[in-house]
Order: structure tokens, then C-alpha cells, then sequence
């Protein structure tokens, strides 16, 4: 038998061609459409919200919310002063830190950290060291006393912050405290701190 | 962390001994036989040419041959060999990795450093909140398992607390000088994906992350590092974040130093202001000339060898000097080794795949003939920044240095008889 031009299969192949060179196309278009919004490995787009979680309700938000900012945002009604302080620090936080009225012996080795400097002091402590008065009330009202975290109410916290800021000789033994008053406090340290000036490069910063 | 000398770790390297199930000593021929009974049943031949079974004493069987005896079947969780026993050593407030027992880049989960600053807090997932709010168009609550929805990601990196060099003797090993800084396999969600799902608004440039620790540990972090490549992660190497870690969830900053990377994630809040908690600034903060440097954030590239180190022992002969380095800016490009005391330096090969923000295992082959030497060295990073010596870190800061942000080139003594000690500077 003749060999014969086969013009049918030539067609088929013609065609199947066309048809992975349409696909391709069409999975590229989709590749790059996926790349534009930055999410190259998945196969499709994200939506505007997933809808996972739940809206928070204003009251969860304010049980929660229980930072202090440098410029007092955040702080809470009430007040304290230093002379309510002292006996609040003498009866649930000298147990660690010491009393601040007794010159500590040389050696004298404390659980928790000295909380009384000047600029004279090698020990870094609130008075030559803390940059903010608002960060004393805040850890004070988050983290203490260490045996019973955030037990203090908010006067107990600001009495305790102006019985520490007395000792350190930054305000006044008559000072009272509160949400108007701490954050116009400066400190004596504030002066000295600067941002992280490293950026990587030959230079050791 | 902030005093860079040592303090007392015998007495907790003692501690953290009584802690482990096995030691050397302990380990009898009675535990690795299950506590078998001293004769046994064994196959014989008779003369009758027939199998049958009689009791032997225990000379016919080398007890000890792993090869003559069945072991204990499947398990329903591993345990280490009872010959191993790498361990953290651990003080009132963190634990080292014990660098020097490792073979690669990673570290076992269960030997990942800790720092934390009231202890470990039991959090039940069912009832763990995160909430986030703030300058956000949406203040949204989200369950382990709402985040656990989102699109996940996989990332290795490293974490390191930035007050992480010792010194001040010779009888120092890897763990004890710079163990605060381990390696795993995280799993969560881009927090970029979640500041998406809230709604952050543009005025919002710092966030506060907030731990349900007992410290309620705070942390400011700009809300630039929060769309670049921050994570809140809930798995480690594979499984469940370990309770030490953050259970059930963390903020993963690659790179930066480990105290942002709040644990135990409570909240979240969007500000434009940084909020100056206790940590970043009474703590985490260090004297530089006559200032006091804040938000020092990047870990800067550094190394060690994790090998030979003290405790070991050196042969004459061929050594390969083995070690990790790693950088909170980028790749570690190159690993340089010198053998004679930092006169001259070599590359030192890196095992592949090096990782951005990632320990990466380095080794040099060496011969040593004998001789009295020091063997150290230094990484360097994308930036081209070269890991500095500890005099470079004081001409750059003054002699005020603290603890923090420490990461100067670590040398061996290498003596005459063989041994390898720690040199510290005074």
C-alpha cells in the first residue's frame, strides 16, 4: 500500500498544540494576576476579611487595657500620696526591695532589685536609670507586688509610685499624686537616652 | 541578665543534674536488660538430633549484645537513649541550651533557653484570648483556634536574649557563656495577616504586645517590623509551642531580640506613640559612651565554636572545628576560623541551606600538631558587618558596657597537654 499524507492527523496535532499553548497562557494569566496582590503560592484571592475571631466588646477592651503611656495616657482615676505610700511599701514590698529609710549594709544582698538612686550611685535603679515616671506606676500596677501580681488597687499604686519617687528625691514629700499630676513629673534620666543607632554595615556600633 | 561576669554556675549545674532521670552512674546492667532474670531459656540440638529447650546459665549469652536479644517493642512517645543526656543549666529566672551537645542548627525543643520573669503560666487553650485593639478599624477577639484558620506560615530562625554573654573564667563551656540563644522550626500566622484582619490604621507606627504571664510583660515593637516579617506562632518543630515557649501562642520577631518576642500573647494594642514599659526601659537598655541606648532591637551577626570547647579534651591529629553563627540582619555570608590566636583567618564552610535570621552550622578542618594556641571565630552578615572583638565593642560603646546586645569574637586556649579553656577578658 502507498505510504499516503495523513492530512487528518496533521490537523489533531495542530490543534492539541493550540490547545497547550491556550492553557499555558491561561495559567500564567492566573499566576500573574495571584502574584499582583503578593501572595504568589496561593491558587486563589484572599478576601477582604477572613471572618475568623469575634468583634471585642468595649468591656473586654477596658479589663484588658491596663497599660500606662510616657504621656500618661492611660492612667486611672484616683490619687496617692507618698505618706500613704510608705506604709503600703513597709507592709508588701520591703519584704524584697529593702527598707528605704535604713542605709543597706555594703553587702547586703536583696531578692528583688534596689529601688533608690542618684546620679551619684553606681547602682542603676529609678532615680538615675528610669527615663518616665508613668513606667513606675505601670509595672507596679501589672507586675507587683511578685507574690501577689496587680493586687494593689489604683491609690495603692499611685501612693506606692509617689513613696518611690519621694525617695529618689524627685518629688516632694507633701506631693500627691494623680492621673494630672505623674505624667508632668521629669525625670532625671530622661535626658540620656537616645535610639538604637546601629544599622548593621562594617561599622561596630 | 544585665552583669556580664559569672555568677555561681556550679551550684546550678548541680540543680539541673538532680533534675534528669539518668546519669552515667546510674545505669546498671539491670536497666538495659529490663531486669531479666540471670538464666535464661535457650534452643539446643539433643542427640536425637531434635530442637528442644533448656535453661542455660548465663555465661552461654553475652548479656550485653544487642544483637542475642529482643528489645522493648513501640512506644507511645520517644525517649533519648539512657546514654544521653544533654541538659539545660538553669537558674531562678532562665535556662541555657547546651550548645556543645549539638549537632546541627537546631535545637530540641525540650532544650530550647528560657528567660522569663515570673515563671512559667499553665494556660488552658480553650479560654486564652487574644484580643487586639487600639488604632484599629476593627477591635477583634481571636481562640487559638480562630488563628489556627488563618493562612499559616513555616519559617527557622533563631532566638537570642540580648543579655547573653558570660565571662570571667577559664572553665567556661559554650552553654555557660553564650546558651541563651536556640533555634526551632516555628508555625503561625504573619501578623501582617492579622493587623489586615483589624483593620490597623495609618496613623498607628508602634503596637504594644502584651504575655498573660504573671509579669504581664509588655514590649513596644514598631508596626514596620509587625508588616514585614513578624509571626504569631503556635507550633514548634512540628508540635504544640511548648509551655516554656509561649504556650499556646508567641510573638515571633525574626532577629530581634528574644524579650519582644512576647510569650504566652495576650493583647495586642496599636498606638502612635511607643508606651516606655519597664523592659525596654529600665531593662534591655545599655550605656553607650554617656547615653543610654533604647530599642536596640536586631541581634548583630556573631558566632562560636561549640567545638573543641572547654570541657574537651584534644588530640593531636585532625580536628573539625565546629560551630554556629547567626545574624539578626540577614544571612551569614561567611564563617572566618583562625587556629593561631586571630593572626590569620579562613573560611569555614557552612552548611546549607543558610537561613535568614538563622543558626547556621559552620566547619573548618584542622591539623593540630601539638603546639599551644588560640582558636576563634567571627561571622559576617549580609550588611558586610564583620563580628567585632570585645575591645572593638568597648572603644564603641566606652567601658560602661553592660550585658546587653554583647556578641564579641569567642577564643579557645588551646594548651600543650591537650585541654581547651575559655579565654575570658577581665
Amino acid at each position: 500500500m502507498p505510504k499516503r499524507f495523513n492530512i487528518g492527523n496533521t490537523f489533531l496535532a495542530i490543534a492539541l498544540g493550540l490547545c497547550v499553548i491556550v492553557i499555558l497562557g491561561a495559567y500564567n494569566n492566573k499566576l500573574a494576576t495571584v502574584n499582583v496582590s503578593g501572595f504568589g503560592a496561593d491558587t486563589t484571592q484572599w478576601p477582604t476579611s477572613f471572618g475568623f475571631g469575634k468583634p471585642a466588646t468595649q468591656q473586654q477592651i477596658m479589663a484588658w487595657d491596663i497599660d500606662v503611656r510616657s504621656d500618661g495616657l492611660g492612667l486611672p482615676p484616683g490619687s496617692g500620696t507618698v505618706v500613704q505610700g510608705r506604709v503600703i511599701y513597709n507592709t508588701k514590698c520591703m519584704a524584697c526591695h529593702g527598707s528605704l529609710e535604713k542605709a543597706l549594709p555594703p553587702d547586703a544582698k536583696l531578692p528583688a532589685p534596689v529601688l533608690v538612686s542618684d546620679s551619684t550611685s553606681k547602682v542603676k535603679a529609678i532615680g538615675n536609670y528610669w527615663p518616665y515616671a508613668s513606667t513606675v506606676f505601670d509595672y507596679i500596677r501589672r507586675a507587683m507586688p511578685y507574690n501577689l501580681p496587680g493586687s494593689l488597687t489604683d491609690n495603692e499604686v499611685y501612693s506606692v509610685t509617689a513613696y518611690l519617687l519621694n525617695a529618689n528625691k524627685i518629688i516632694k514629700a507633701d506631693a500627691m499624686l494623680d492621673a494630672k499630676s505623674l505624667p508632668q513629673i521629669v525625670m532625671p534620666a530622661q535626658q540620656l537616652f537616645i535610639n538604637d543607632d546601629r544599622h548593621g554595615g562594617p561599622e561596630v556600633r | 541578665m544585665a552583669a556580664p561576669k559569672y555568677v555561681d554556675m556550679e551550684s546550678q549545674d548541680n540543680k539541673a543534674k538532680e533534675d534528669q532521670p539518668f546519669t552515667h552512674k546510674k545505669i546498671s546492667r539491670r536497666l538495659l536488660l529490663g531486669g531479666a532474670a540471670t538464666t535464661a531459656i535457650v534452643a539446643m540440638q539433643s542427640s536425637l538430633g531434635k530442637w528442644i529447650q533448656v535453661s542455660a546459665q548465663q555465661p552461654l549469652l553475652k548479656i550485653d549484645d544487642p544483637t542475642k536479644r529482643i528489645g522493648p517493642g513501640p512506644s507511645v512517645a520517644g525517649k533519648r537513649s539512657p546514654f544521653e543526656h544533654p541538659v539545660r543549666i538553669k537558674s531562678d529566672t532562665s535556662s541555657r541550651t547546651p550548645l556543645q551537645d549539638l549537632y546541627s542548627s537546631l535545637t530540641p525543643s525540650d532544650l530550647h533557653y528560657e528567660r522569663h520573669h515570673a515563671g512559667v503560666p499553665l494556660i488552658d487553650p480553650e479560654k486564652h484570648e487574644l484580643l487586639i485593639h487600639g488604632m484599629v478599624d476593627n477591635p477583634m477577639v481571636f481562640k487559638l483556634t480562630d488563628l489556627k484558620r488563618f493562612p499559616s506560615v513555616t519559617r527557622t530562625c533563631f532566638l537570642e536574649c540580648s543579655g547573653n554573654f558570660r565571662s570571667g573564667k577559664e572553665t567556661m563551656n559554650p552553654q555557660e557563656i553564650c546558651g541563651l540563644t536556640s533555634q526551632s522550626e516555628w508555625t503561625g500566622l504573619m501578623l501582617s495577616t492579622l493587623f489586615r484582619e483589624a483593620g490597623v490604621q495609618p496613623k498607628a507606627t508602634w503596637f504594644l504586645a502584651e504575655g498573660s504571664d504573671a509579669a504581664v510583660m509588655t514590649r513596644s515593637i514598631p508596626v514596620k517590623k509587625g508588616f514585614d516579617d513578624a509571626m504569631i506562632v503556635y507550633a514548634q518543630n512540628g508540635e504544640a509551642i511548648r509551655p516554656e515557649q509561649g504556650y499556646p501562642m508567641r510573638l515571633l520577631l525574626p532577629g530581634w531580640e528574644g524579650n519582644t518576642c512576647i510569650k504566652w500573647l495576650r493583647r495586642l494594642e496599636l498606638s502612635d506613640a511607643p508606651f516606655m514599659t519597664r523592659e525596654e526601659t529600665s531593662k534591655y537598655t545599655y550605656p553607650v559612651k554617656d547615653r543610654i541606648r533604647q530599642f536596640s532591637f536586631e541581634m548583630d551577626a556573631r558566632s562560636i565554636i561549640t567545638y573543641p570547647a572547654y570541657p574537651n579534651q584534644l588530640e593531636r591529629g585532625w580536628v573539625e572545628i565546629r560551630g554556629i553563627a547567626w545574624s539578626g540582619r540577614g544571612k551569614v555570608v561567611q564563617v572566618e576560623v583562625s587556629t593561631d590566636a586571630g593572626k590569620t583567618w579562613n573560611a569555614a564552610r557552612l552548611q546549607e541551606p543558610v537561613l535568614d535570621k538563622a543558626h547556621t552550622y559552620f566547619r573548618y578542618l584542622w591539623q593540630w600538631k601539638g603546639d599551644e594556641t588560640e582558636i576563634m571565630s567571627r561571622a559576617i552578615d549580609e550588611t558586610n558587618y564583620t563580628q567585632p572583638t570585645l575591645q572593638q565593642l568597648i572603644d564603641a560603646r566606652g567601658s560602661q558596657i553592660n550585658g546587653y546586645h554583647m556578641n564579641p569574637i569567642t577564643a579557645w586556649q588551646i594548651k600543650r597537654d591537650g585541654r581547651v579553656l575559655f579565654k575570658y577578658i577581665n
